[in-house]
């Protein structure tokens, strides 16, 4: 079954604006109803380098950018050398003749050269994307006027001969190319259905916005900046202050500061960042105090990849801080998973006064995807509170209750003094490691400290139970986290087209781990197999760890760049051809 | 004026007798009498160290933070509540080692915060070792031959990095060092009090004697504290005459939380909590 979509590749060196075109194309895609998938490949440099963006849209969901692509739009030579190949049969190259070169070698796979004489259709050399794009609407019989309101809106704050001057250049190419070229006859059905086009990082912001965060505190670093490139501008019409600091020690600890006022305060940073921050999401666990942490993965170690995806924070986050304490990490999937996630994350960080992490990656963060619609009224639960207090004894910040969620009083409350300690401490939060250590005391607050947990727990089996998605008594279950929750859905349909019943199982909630909910789905699977993003499979493992069961057929990938769907459709048929491995001595064990 | 007995906690304080911790603790309760603070508008936030075990003692809100990190606790505690007195205490080691980052882009961004050094030259809780502000060639248990490094000047640094309110008092003198901190506390900005506070365990060298008969009062001298220069001047000043009270205080520098826009509706902790108005989304139209 051959579904009708049109893929695009738009390549040019840093500074090129390829974004700007890969953006606007698919804004139109959406406003003509078509769903939208778009990665832009990138390296951490403002000029120069390789730039690649890749999108697919259809009137179906789409949920991976393409292998190939109908148009390839290249604003340089490397482009071209790059990618010509993976233009498919019929397809063109849109380029400036005047410029660069399309040789035979390029078109051997079918694909038509389309030159544009640039200095014929516009006077400035820094209008040929947008000459190309108008090209590229002929092309795929998209309506030019859709281009033409893009250009308004993405022109609004410069001179209107600016904007004049870009519809010009986008009216010439789209003639220029119904002159020589015949369209490519995609067949796109397209409709007035509206959808929105963002980010995951966009939806991470909305979700806190809508969750009436109120401080954001971060340090730059790739690719979570974007989350505080969008809560700087917008952020303080909400009343939510941004606060740029001197490193992501200080992002955290002030973000600990103003949660401990009874603010609904968040971070976000990567990997490296996160490390800097360890010691403060403890911090947050002994003062129980409520904050958000947002670690968007890349490349690692060290610096690693700065502007590539990766899974490899997963133990990092789960052995944050030192010692033993209680936390939620919860890893969305998908750019509506982002943000309703983030919103609740605030929820359970004030419900049971603890950090909550959430653990997305470069692909689910940086990417763009049409969404169907997002409820921006989502519940708010800011926990318990002490808001008077009368009683003959002292307050008892710390007190030892059946939940172990200790009413809070917000510093500014009469009657209710206390102070929080990250040494260990007693109900009223006293230092007791000084002078004399208590060992019973601290045994119970301990224990108070991961009772809350318990509770946690079954709010999130609640929330989001693990389940196997798709068909029932599947041969194969394809197993992921994060990002790849999109190219495991696709995967699926693709397998199930393909006459393999496959179902998927995503692990969303990462601590406190649902053991016993997973565990009995993987005893009830024929074979699974782990797809993730890192070298030694550290979901496998902590899946291992929590539930005994080993999953033994692993597709892993590391290069920095996202899964490519042929190539670990090409792998599962080869695992499924070895046939199902025999039960692990360690799940046999159980 | 509140009775200084309100600041009391519970908790005795479990420093070594004859430590001038002591002292600050208490210059720092009768400032806050003087100046009638409500325990309840109070939040003492500290780092790690003997001295940041402060808070404990204070009776009042509190934080008993990380090593080095009390600033930026503080810090996000003052953006979540504005209309609290939030004052930072810490030793040396706290604020010009492990914090000395935070310190220098507090000064900077004056947030109005009063910030407290019990300054002991002295590594005391982890029994002694050099610290930045230990004397060049003092011999530790981490230094036996002697430190090597030069000794840090809080009070040039703190000029040098924009601190709109810098001072120097000394726990020996608590009626002038209860003053210093109500001009502190009163301050419009980053204020930073650096409190010559001997340790009397481990560092022999900078006790009471050793202070006592340096110190002299820079309001007895008719030094100008609004002239940048002057202070600068007097900041280099170590050996047989030490400088204490206020080297510097400007108020004309707008501070960080009356700048900020998002501040001038009030306390984000009072904040009201709203849907999210449905017109953001247009812009993923």
């Amino acid at each position: 079954m051959k579904r009708k979509t049109v893929s695009v590749w738009v390549g040019g060196a840093a500074g090129d604006g390829i974004a700007s075109v890969g953006e606007s194309l698919a804004k139109i895609f959406a406003r003509n109803g078509l769903h939208v998938y778009a990665y832009n490949s990138y390296q951490s440099v403002i000029r120069g380098g390789h730039v690649w963006w890749q999108m697919r849209a259809g009137a179906e969901k789409v949920y991976t950018q393409p292998e190939n692509c109908h148009l390839l739009i290249a604003l340089n030579q490397d482009t071209i050398d790059q990618h010509a190949l993976g233009v498919e049969k019929g397809g063109g190259i849109l380029f400036n003749s005047e410029k660069l070169q399309v040789r035979p070698e390029h078109l051997a796979n079918g694909a038509q050269s389309m030159g544009l004489p640039m200095t014929q259709l516009t006077k400035l050399p820094i209008m040929q994307n947008t000459v190309a794009t108008g090209a590229f609407m002929f092309l795929t019989d998209l309506p030019l006027e859709s281009l033409e309101k893009a250009m308004q809106e993405r022109f609004a704050k410069k001179k209107p001969e600016i904007i004049e001057a870009n519809i010009q250049a986008a009216r010439a190419g789209y003639e220029y190319a119904k002159t020589h070229w015949k369209g490519l006859n995609l067949g796109l059905e397209l409709s007035k259905k509206q959808r929105l086009v963002m980010t995951g990082n966009q939806g991470i912001a909305l979700g806190a916005l809508a969750a009436n965060c109120k401080f954001y505190s971060a340090y730059p670093m790739t690719p979570a900046t974007s989350i505080m490139h969008f809560l700087a501008p917008h952020g303080p019409k909400y009343g939510l202050l941004v606060k740029q600091c001197e490193d992501e020690i200080s992002a955290l600890n002030m973000a600990v500061g103003a949660g401990q006022m009874g603010v609904r305060a968040m971070t976000g940073t990567s990997g490296g960042g996160f490390s800097l921050m360890t010691e403060a999401v403890g911090l947050a666990a002994m003062f129980e105090t409520p904050v958000v942490v947002a670690n968007v993965q890349r490349g690692g170690p060290s610096t690693g990849l700065p502007t590539k995806t990766e899974q490899g924070d997963l133990f990092q986050v789960l052995g944050a801080s030192q010692g033993e304490y209680p936390r939620v990490i919860l890893a969305p999937q998908t750019i509506e998973d982002a943000f309703y996630t983030t919103a609740e994350a605030f929820n359970f960080a004030e419900r049971y006064q603890c950090p909550v992490l959430i653990l997305s990656d470069l692909m689910l963060s940086e990417h763009t995807e049409t969404v169907d619609t997002l409820d921006l009224n989502v519940k708010i639960d800011r926990g318990e509170f002490v808001k008077e207090y009368h009683d003959e004894g002292p307050y008892k910040r710390y007190l030892d209750t059946p939940t172990g969620v200790s009413p809070r009083a917000l510093p500014g409350t009469a009657n209710t003094l206390y102070v929080s300690a990250s040494d260990e401490h007693n109900e009223r939060g006293e230092v007791i490691s000084d002078v004399f250590t208590d060992p019973v005391m601290r045994k119970k607050m301990v224990e108070k400290r991961f009772r809350k947990m318990d509770y946690a727990k079954k709010d999130l089996v609640k929330l989001y139970p693990p389940k196997l998605e798709g068909t029932a008594n599947a041969d194969v279950t394809l197993v992921g986290w994060g990002s790849n929750a999109n190219l495991l859905r696709a995967l699926m349909r693709r397998m199930e087209e393909a006459g393999t019943k496959t179902n998927i199982l995503l692990i969303k909630v990462i601590a406190p781990f649902l053991s016993d909910e997973v565990a009995a789905l993987l005893k009830s699977v024929k074979h699974p197999i782990m797809i993730e993003n890192n070298f030694t499979s550290q979901m496998a493992r902590l899946i291992r760890m929590e539930t005994g069961f080993q999953i033994q057929d692993r597709i892993l990938k590391y290069d920095g760049e996202p899964f490519v769907p042929s190539e670990v459709y090409t792998q599962i048929k080869k695992i499924l051809a070895k046939g199902a491995p025999a039960a692990s001595p360690v799940a046999a064990a159980r | 004026m509140a009775d200084v007995a309100v600041y009391k906690s519970e908790v005795k304080p479990d420093w070594c007798p004859g430590c001038g911790d002591y002292g600050v603790l208490n210059s720092l309760q009768k400032a806050c009498a003087e100046l009638d603070l409500a325990p309840k508008d109070i939040m003492v936030v500290s780092g790690i160290g003997c001295s940041s075990n402060l808070p404990g003692f204070f009776n009042s809100y509190g934080m008993h933070t990380l090593h080095g990190r009390s600033i930026p606790v503080a810090s996000g505690a003052k953006f979540g509540n504005h209309e609290m007195n939030v004052i930072v205490t810490g030793g040396d080691g706290d604020g010009y080692g492990i914090g000395v980052g935070h310190l220098i882009h507090a000064m900077r961004r004056n947030l109005k915060l009063t910030y407290i050094v019990m300054d002991n030259q002295i590594y005391g809780l982890t029994t002694g070792q050099t610290s930045p502000t230990s004397e060049k060639m003092t011999k530790t248990k981490s230094t036996p031959a002697g430190n090597l490094e030069n000794q840090l000047n809080p009070i040039a640094l703190a000029l040098a990095a924009g601190a709109s309110f810098v001072a120097r008092g000394f726990s020996g003198e608590p009626a002038h060092l209860a003053e210093i901190y109500k001009k502190a506390i009163q301050h419009k900005g980053f204020a930073i009090v650096d409190v010559f506070s001997p340790c009397v365990t481990y560092n022999k060298t900078n006790t009471y004697p050793f202070f006592k008969e340096r110190v002299y009062k820079l309001e007895d001298e008719n030094h100008d504290t609004n002239n940048y220069e002057a202070a600068m001047k007097k900041a280099q000043e170590w050996g047989n005459r030490l400088p204490i009270g206020v080297f510097y205080a400007n108020s004309d520098r707008p501070t960080y939380d009356e700048s900020e826009p998002v501040l001038a509706n009030g306390p984000l902790s009072k904040a009201a909590f709203k849907p999210l108005d449905p017109s953001i989304l247009l812009e993923f139209v």
